[in-house]
């Protein structure tokens, strides 16, 4: 017991604490600039028109009112098309997307991680690769492709390239290397399981984290993703891109368009919370070894 | 006699080897038809559309007539004939310059600082870090903030002080427009690094830094350079990738604050030069070309910063 105190003693002593005190300074400063403005956020949805247009402006909200949601609500119903069909297609869009990548990331990451055959380094590396450019780069030639495939103007465009993002496989593969045991997976093959077999029964179950961590990433790409190039007819939106018209709407919806912003940070929000450790969990084995 | 002998022994060596790997190709069969979906909708969306950028790269295709080759005539308009060009990469360079180092030194200091806070108060923070870049436009808020009448928070606390007399027009004012949009970059860029980097610090050994503290580190400035640092180094890597290529994509920030074009292109970034020519003109040739510039610009900086990082302990 009094070897373990020491120790402790000793870990304790590699602080200052003029240290402390500094870092803990740094840390509510940087603090209050990351959240003042999300608070401020909810705030503004909060306040009655007249407090929306106060001079000077009030950080907080002195007589607090839903009003705002209410507006916004019948701001959608009066909408040309119907607002459920925004929110239809944003659900549409990023359950199928999210799905479809899920199960063709994880299929592929489980080969790539866990069987040796010519060819999976070149592979591999290709798909780091793509993780060091974002989609700027591929816009126009996308275009051109949904044109050749004639998927423009439909669901396709949108939901198939989710399939295939790079980085859900890059975290599925790297987790599986190093939470996925070699030997239940020889043992399992001694006895004459198949690989496929092996994968959904053996792999999948023990890398739970990685796959909510690839459905949040995949689903939070989707949910935000507003105006897209491949889309012109209004019935195929999304519920980002009509929300960002009422925020766009002026003076007289801004209370309106206060209340949009907090629906739409809310979600992402409250999946992350949810999710948080699992995340972090499939974070510790994002690491890249060169 | 003896060398043809050789050469045939080395033939029928290279033979075997060949024949080895087909074999191998053979027996795992299952795992080609594992990665095929994958691999084939991923060969279609990302390596040929770069691909074909480089291709086309060289041509005047314009989606309506025949395209022409036209060699590297596309590059040398961008560097000697177009000023705005130039104007955007030197504003994708400042952006990227200041935005990818600090906010990969901002996630790490921060994952840093709140490491060895107690599990559910870290949880509490590394929320309040990470909401802004999962919280899709709600940056639009900096508009409000530093809206251009006096009803912007900004506005009203100069002019209450005394500062100013009349309320500055901060996103049309090209004086403000670059620094507020790299503030607002910073704000939403604690994203997958900064998880990584939590996710790092957390996996390191325990009884490496109480080892540390016997050889006698003396602070946590000389824990951090001489464990902690090393020890995570492929999450730095990791990290690094995602905070380069994030600083490259804030050119829709801009767009949704400064509106497009900024004013006079202060802010007019490659990315916004790419849109233009591409999505406006539909000049592809041309776009073609500012996106393999773009490519490359990405690509190196990435190569650059993993070749410092693989130093760090060395």
């Amino acid at each position: 017991m009094a070897k373990l105190r020491t120790r402790k003693h000793k870990v304790v002593l590699a602080r200052s604490a003029g240290g402390d005190a500094g870092i803990s300074v740094l840390l509510v400063l940087l603090g209050a600039f990351m959240f003042l403005p999300m608070v401020y956020v909810v705030m503004q949805s909060l306040k009655p028109l007249d407090e929306l247009w106060m001079y000077p402006p009030r950080f907080y909200v002195m007589s607090p009112t839903l009003k705002n949601f209410k507006d916004l609500f019948t701001l959608m119903n009066i909408s040309w098309v119907p607002f459920s069909r925004y929110i239809f297609n944003t659900v549409l869009v990023s359950v199928a997307g999210t799905a479809g990548h899920l199960f063709l990331a994880s299929l592929a990451a489980y080969a790539l991680a866990k069987i040796k055959f010519p060819g999976r380094n070149l592979m591999f590396q290709t798909v780091q690769m793509s993780l060091m450019f974002n989609a700027t780069v591929t816009a126009i030639t996308s275009f051109i492709l949904m044109s050749a495939l004639k998927w423009l103007d439909s669901y396709w465009a949108l939901i198939v390239p989710a399939w295939c993002s790079s980085l859900g496989l890059y975290l599925m593969k790297q987790f599986m290397d190093t939470n996925v045991n070699d030997s239940v997976l020889e043992s399992a093959r001694l006895d004459g399981a198949r690989e496929l077999k092996i994968f959904w029964i053996i792999a999948m179950p023990m890398v739970k984290p990685a796959w909510l961590t690839l459905i949040i990433y995949s689903f939070q790409g989707l949910w935000n993703a507003g105006a897209s190039m491949y889309i012109y007819s209004e019935q195929f939106k999304s519920f980002n891109y009509a929300i960002g018209q009422i925020l766009a709407g002026g003076i007289k919806r801004a209370g309106a368009g206060a209340a949009s912003q907090v629906i739409m940070m809310l979600v992402p929000i409250l999946i992350f919370i949810i999710s948080q450790s699992n995340i972090i969990e499939t974070m510790g084995s994002s690491g890249m070894k060169d | 006699m003896a060398k043809k002998q050789a050469t045939k022994q080395a033939a029928s060596r290279e033979l075997t080897k060949a024949q080895w790997k087909l074999k191998e190709i053979r027996q795992n069969w299952v795992a080609y038809l594992m990665v095929a979906p994958y691999m084939i909708l991923f060969t279609l969306f990302t390596v040929v559309p770069v691909a074909l950028s480089i291709v086309i790269s060289f041509t005047d295709f314009n989606m309506l007539e025949l395209p022409n080759i036209v060699w590297l005539k596309n590059y040398v308009t961008l560097f000697f004939d177009d000023d705005i060009f130039l104007i955007a990469i030197k504003n994708t360079f400042i952006f990227a310059c200041i935005v990818g180092p600090s906010s990969y030194i901002m996630s790490y200091l921060v994952a840093w600082f709140i490491n060895e806070l107690p599990p559910k108060v870290r949880a509490l923070v590394t929320l309040i870090f990470y909401a802004p870049s999962i919280s899709g436009q709600v940056y639009l808020i900096w508009g409000t903030l530093f809206s251009s009448d006096s009803y912007g928070w900004a506005n009203a606390t100069l002019e209450k002080l005394g500062i100013i007399n009349a309320p500055i027009n901060w996103f049309r004012d090209e004086t403000y427009v670059m620094p507020l949009c790299i503030v607002v970059s910073l704000w939403t860029s604690l994203g997958t690094s900064f998880l990584a980097f939590i996710a790092g610090l957390q996996g390191i050994d325990r009884a490496l830094y109480e080892a540390g503290a016997v050889d006698g580190v003396k602070n946590r400035w000389q824990e951090l350079y001489y464990i902690t640092l090393p020890s995570m180094k492929p999450q730095l890597m990791f990290g690094a990738i995602m905070s380069i290529t994030g600083a490259f994509g804030f050119g829709g920030i801009v767009d949704a604050l400064a509106g497009f074009p900024s004013v006079n292109y202060c802010a007019h970034t490659i990315m916004h030069h790419l849109n233009d020519y591409g999505g406006m003109r539909y000049e592809i040739g041309y776009s073609s070309a500012i996106a393999v510039i773009l490519f490359l610009m990405m690509i190196g900086a990435n190569m650059l910063v993993k070749r410092i990082l693989s130093k760090i302990g060395n």
